[in-house]
């Protein structure tokens, strides 16, 4: 089962290849995304320096207002710099109304494309890739990851760039007009930009931990949620609460030990700007008293001060930001580096016919190369020939079905469609000639028709109204809205029964040369499958098929059987005479076995 | 609905969207109550906590006063006689007021901080308790999404607002009425010039408040789309890839994404109005009162110091408006979250525990049905009336067709649900009258979906008997043939269940699931579909081991496959509700003509 809830993404799953390193180099791979918007990013970063040059003229234009008109008595002066400090209010406003308004549509672009791109690409990645990646991994990677690359790349690197500038040039006018004072400035910066980093560093660890142990909490109550029918069953409810909250009282001591870090660093924070007015206040006090300073200029290094302290203290906020930029980064990487393993080839069958023909296949999943599935597998199914694949649980019938329309490829041998290896066939193209209706059919909140019609979305309503009656699936058109009712997860929920009776219609509505069935009917009931499998019957009678059967009743739709044991198919037969030659055939579905058994009880 | 959104089907509004939807940004009724019940332990520290918050910002509050006396009455002893002591005086009020904050803004910080957490825990432990108590009918209709919905993302949005949001709209409110105050008291004149700007700024937050609500929820309703279609055609690629979807899939993620990024570019235009408002207003407000400062003190009426005090109070003044546009987004969604939470704790168990419990330490296992009805929908009865008897050590099966009431007799004897009419009886006693835990400990069901806890497959079986020892998780297994494949395994029985164990087929699961069973040791055994999994050499070893396992105990077997049935004493054909045949399975077989004699010929021609 796959949730939102997978395990945490910051592990990467065995075998994935090495992550890209999390450091700038990453950052800069994704450049090209911003290409679209250097227009936009360079309004936006002259925007944020007009900004700045405006909040050091403003306080400069406050310092010529009280030094001049109050202190020299010169009214004349008042309108004019009033007027000026309005329009330098106004101008910066606008300023930064136009930064905003650009980079909205910059970021979200960027963002888009980027998401864009990761999906497609994760849509070509094959089966294997999947196997390995929960989909709630690859989830966070869409959402959190590229937020975090979206607020560094139209946020933090503006303004980590801006607040240097405008760290060093108010610096600078604070130096000119008094010395001694500029260099208090100057000299506490730097302690304070290091505080607030280190602050950031321990914040990151202990915020990690607190999501680490969200995530488990999570999954208990997700365990409380799905397994809910098992717990009650064994009325376990209060080993269960107790377990949760245990790991809910672990999550209470964390957050208090972040809350404890958060509060020292807003503490302190908070207290920056007040110890600047007071070494100010001091040393300002005493320089217009004795005459090295005037009033104006006290007033106006005040609110220079104070306009830093922004500047300083999200220095920290934005290099954790860098931070988390680069691990989203290398971590998307990982997924674009990985190039797709199964590529279409280029031909295509005219005319299919569906003749299938197994040479000497083998096949082993990727993280498991020791542990062959399949080996040496060889198996001709003839134009319009039906074979079921009969073996026990965990023999490979599903591996080996999988492997025709190349959601897996071989590790050995070949798979051929009308005598062409499918690997050189154009991938669309196969999959077009195969259908596959899974035993576990998976349906997507999305109308009925939707997804019947998956595999050919040209069909008519007749088609489909036929393909459901194939597979006994008429109860779609009771649904409140017929065919336009969303099903799946968060539509209507359906029985078991009747979503294998739609995947069945949706493979059957494909028309394919070749039609897998991969033990498609077992959640039917004795007289369903019985109408199924007389409707199936007229289908199979002009395609080939591929049917995996647990049930004698499902191996009848067959022409012939293939036992599968321990990997590799060890008879072809029809079913009466591999009953009556074939022992471990007979063990798997023999009705005499039963009736021996049946005999002993009764 | 446009041609775009055509392919997601129509379907019923959902409830949490209609919470969503009537959630301004104002507390609901049922998020009120909820709310006030968790703080009401914590008034008294709530009433401390105010007094802190109150001494911070007076001590705040208090600084640019501090440098308008600084400026004032510091200086001229110093250009007189180079007299510092008022100055110093001053400057140590001003590093005094400093501690002062910095101690009351920690206090407060951690204090709130811990009241947030222990509400929180608080929160999260009964929400998941009362989820438990809730019925199996009950989270049948709401599905396990929204079961863990409610307690992570609904949870973490109200977490997100004790940690973040208190704190600012304290800190805002208060910040806004004290300088308000405080400017009066240095300069009325000036003041009230200074406070032009608050029906502006009134004016604007309010448009802010009400179009950034709808663009929220914009925003989320969007971010819901583009999530739930990647989530499931990633998890879903199998049939994707299979059925050549990925353009069209393509074509929908696009058209998600980009209503997601268009519902996102108005939220993000709207703090570009809003944030830049606030500054023109703030910007115009220290340009007036600057100009108009200024020519007050040029006439003497206020002093450099004043002015100094306004321009710093008006900084303040401003900032927290900034920050609450940050805050009505936390603020909605907590406050959504509280009319969901709220929601699910007032949904009362449907399945009550007994005020008198009965006490049954051990049971024999009879089990009888005494004029039960059912209905799950009204009018529409399941079990129109059974009558049954099912005496101790008897193995009963049910067979009939989808829909015939066979699992909803399952699911009365386990009390998943209540019976509409008529009780059902454990040895006499009505399961009602017993406690959950006394009836769980003698009536054990077992389903098809044999769902498995993360930890190790030991702990799983252990799950239906906690202090089993080693060998008797062992004796389970080894009577179900499941001990060879478990052995096999990496780790044994220690393999990890959520590792390795994804490699566990659906019938090794279910065998799992089985020796689970077993090992609970029950008086009373339900079996619904458990079987449907296994192959069949798995699924006759299974009832080998049944056979001897049900001997002296009472069972109730249910199976689509007539093969399940052979080992029953009794089989009953279940027939819209009612009981249509009851018999031996030999008896009924031999009758050739019944219902069930039907069904088995049907089966063993499927067989031949």
């Amino acid at each position: 089962m796959s949730t939102v809830l997978g395990p945490s993404p910051a592990e990467a799953p065995a075998g994935a290849a090495a992550p890209p390193p999390a450091d700038v180099r990453s950052l800069l791979r994704l450049a090209p995304y911003l290409r679209p918007h250097v227009v936009a990013l360079t309004i936006m970063l002259l925007t944020s320096l007009g900004v700045v040059a405006l909040s050091i003229a403003v306080p400069l234009v406050t310092k010529a207002l009280i030094d001049g008109p109050i202190t020299e008595r010169d009214a004349g002066a008042i309108l004019p710099l009033g007027l000026l400090a309005l329009g330098l209010g106004v101008l910066e406003a606008v300023l930064v109304f136009w930064r905003r308004w650009v980079q909205s549509n910059a970021v979200l672009g960027i963002e888009t494309a980027m998401r864009h791109d990761l999906y497609e690409r994760l849509q070509r990645l094959p089966m294997a890739f999947h196997s390995r990646w929960g989909s709630g991994q690859l989830l966070s990677r869409a959402t959190t990851d590229l937020s975090a690359i979206r607020r560094f790349s139209g946020f933090g690197v503006l303004f980590l760039l801006v607040n240097v500038v405008q760290l060093v040039a108010t610096t600078a006018v604070l130096l000119h007009m008094y010395w001694p004072l500029g260099l208090v400035v100057a000299a506490a910066a730097a302690p304070i930009v290091w505080l607030c980093m280190r602050f950031e560093k321990e914040y990151v660890v202990v915020s990690r931990r607190v999501q680490d142990e969200q995530g488990d909490l999570a999954t208990l109550a997700e365990e409380g949620a799905v397994g809910i029918r098992v717990i009650k069953s064994f009325g376990r409810s209060g080993h269960v609460g107790e377990q949760y909250a245990a790991a809910a009282r672990t999550l209470h001591a964390t957050s208090m030990d972040k809350v404890r870090l958060s509060a020292r660093f807003w503490t302190f924070l908070g207290a920056v700007p007040n110890l600047a007015v007071a070494a100010v206040l001091l040393l300002g006090a005493i320089g217009v008293g004795r005459g090295a300073l005037t009033p104006g200029e006290l007033v106006a290094f005040i609110t220079l001060m104070l306009s830093l302290v922004w500047p300083i203290s999200s220095l920290g906020v934005i290099l954790a930001m860098a931070q988390e930029a680069m691990t989203a980064s290398a971590r998307i990487l990982e997924i674009f580096d990985t190039e797709p393993a199964i590529v279409g080839g280029t031909r295509r069958i005219e005319r299919p016919r569906g003749h299938l023909r197994l040479e000497h296949v083998d096949f082993a999943f990727p993280d498991a190369p020791d542990e062959p599935v399949l080996r040496d597998v060889n198996l001709d199914v003839a134009p319009g020939e039906t074979v079921a694949l009969v073996g026990a649980t965990g023999s490979g019938k599903t591996a080996l079905t999988a492997l025709v329309p190349r959601l897996w490829d071989v590790t050995g041998g070949r798979v051929l469609l009308d005598g062409i290896d499918v690997r050189e066939l154009d991938l669309v193209h196969l999959r077009s000639l195969v259908a596959t209706a899974f035993e576990d059919p998976t349906l997507f909140s999305m109308s009925a028709r939707e997804n019947l019609t998956l595999g050919r979305s040209d069909a008519s309503d007749a088609d489909v109204a036929e393909a459901l009656e194939i597979s006994q699936a008429q109860f779609v058109h009771d649904l409140p809205w017929g065919l336009d009712t969303r099903i799946g997860e968060q539509g209507l929920s359906l029985s078991g029964g009747q979503r294998q009776r739609l995947a069945l219609a949706r493979a059957v509505l494909a028309r394919p040369a070749v039609l897998v069935l991969d033990d498609t009917l077992s959640a039917l009931d004795v007289h369903t499958e019985k109408l199924v499998e007389e409707a199936l019957g007229r289908v199979l009678g002009s395609t080939t098929g591929l049917v995996v059967a647990h049930r004698a009743s499902t191996v009848m739709l067959a022409d012939r059987v293939a036992l599968v044991e321990h990997g590799t198919i060890t008879h072809v037969g029809e079913h009466r005479e591999l009953l009556a030659t074939v022992p471990a055939y007979a063990r798997l579905l023999s009705a005499e076995a039963w009736a021996d058994d049946a005999a002993v009880s009764v | 609905m446009s041609a775009a959104t055509d392919w997601r089907g129509a379907a019923a509004v959902d409830a949490d969207e209609a919470a969503e939807a009537m959630t301004a940004a104002r507390l609901g009724g049922g998020a009120r109550r909820l709310l006030g019940e968790l703080l009401a332990p914590y008034r008294r520290a709530l009433w401390l906590l105010v007094a802190v918050v109150v001494v911070e910002n007076a001590a705040r509050l208090a600084i640019p006063y501090l440098v308008k006396v600084g400026i004032d009455s510091g200086i001229p002893p110093i250009r007189r006689d180079d007299d510092l002591t008022v100055l110093l005086v001053v400057v140590g009020a001003v590093l005094g007021a400093t501690l002062l904050q910095a101690v009351a803004r920690q206090l407060f910080l951690v204090r709130s901080g811990r009241i947030g957490q222990d509400v929180l825990l608080q929160v999260r432990r009964r929400v998941f308790g009362h989820f438990q108590d809730l019925s199996p009918a009950f989270h049948d209709g709401y599905t396990s999404g929204r079961v863990i919905s409610r307690q992570t993302s609904d949870v973490d949005a109200v977490y997100e607002m004790l940690e973040t949001g208190f704190d600012g709209l304290v800190t805002a409110a208060l910040t806004l009425v004290g300088t308000a105050a405080v400017l009066l008291f240095l300069d009325v004149e000036l003041g009230l010039v200074a406070l032009l700007c608050g029906p502006f700024l009134a004016l604007l937050t309010n448009w802010f408040r009400n179009a950034s609500a709808r663009s929220y929820r914009a925003t989320r309703e969007k971010v819901a789309l583009v999530i739930v279609h990647f989530v499931e055609s990633m998890g879903g690629i199998r049939a994707v890839q299979a059925f050549r979807r990925e353009p069209r899939n393509q074509e929908i993620f696009d058209d998600v994404n980009e209503q997601y990024r268009a519902a996102n570019l108005v939220a993000f235009r709207l703090v570009a109005w809003f944030m830049p408002g606030i500054r023109l207003i703030g910007n115009v407000t220290i340009a007036v009162v600057l100009l108009y400062g200024a020519l007050l003190a040029y006439r003497g009426d206020v002093t450099v110091g004043v002015l100094a005090a306004f321009l710093l109070y008006l900084r303040q003044f401003f900032e927290p408006m900034m920050e609450i546009s940050q805050f009505y987004n936390t603020f909605q969604s907590a406050s959504a979250a509280l009319e969901k939470l709220a929601g699910v704790l007032e949904e009362e168990p449907d399945v009550p525990e007994p005020t008198s419990p009965v006490a049954l330490p051990t049971a024999h296992g009879e089990l009888r049905f005494d004029h039960v009805r059912f209905a799950y929908v009204e009018d529409r009865p399941v079990l129109p009336d059974l009558d049954l008897v099912v005496p101790a050590g008897q193995t009963l099966a049910l067979v009939g067709t989808t829909g015939a009431g066979k699992t909803t007799l399952a699911k009365l004897a386990t009390r998943f649900y209540d019976p509409t009419g008529g009780r059902v009886l454990l040895d006499g006693v009505d399961v009602r009258d017993l406690t959950s835990d006394t009836l769980r400990d003698h009536v054990v069901m077992v389903t098809q979906e044999s769902y498995l806890f993360s930890g190790t497959i030991a702990d799983n079986i252990r799950f239906g008997r906690p202090g089993a020892t080693m060998a008797q998780v062992v004796e389970a297994t080894t009577a179900l043939g499941a001990h060879d494949f478990i052995a096999a395994m990496p780790d044994g029985y220690d393999t990890d269940v959520a590792n390795q164990g994804g490699r566990l087929s659906a019938g090794q699961r279910q065998l799992v699931a089985f020796a689970r069973a077993f090992l609970a040791d029950p008086a009373v055994l339900i079996l619904d579909e458990a079987t449907s999994s296994l192959d069949v050499p798995s699924e006759r070893l299974v009832q080998q081991a049944l056979r001897t396992v049900l001997a002296g105990r009472t069972a109730v077997i249910i199976a689509h496959r007539l093969s399940t049935v052979e080992i029953a004493d009794r089989v009953l054909v279940m027939e819209h509700g009612r009981i249509v045949e009851d018999g031996a399975p030999g008896d009924l077989v031999a009758g050739g003509t019944g219902r069930y004699s039907a069904l088995h010929d049907a089966w063993v021609e499927s067989l031949a």
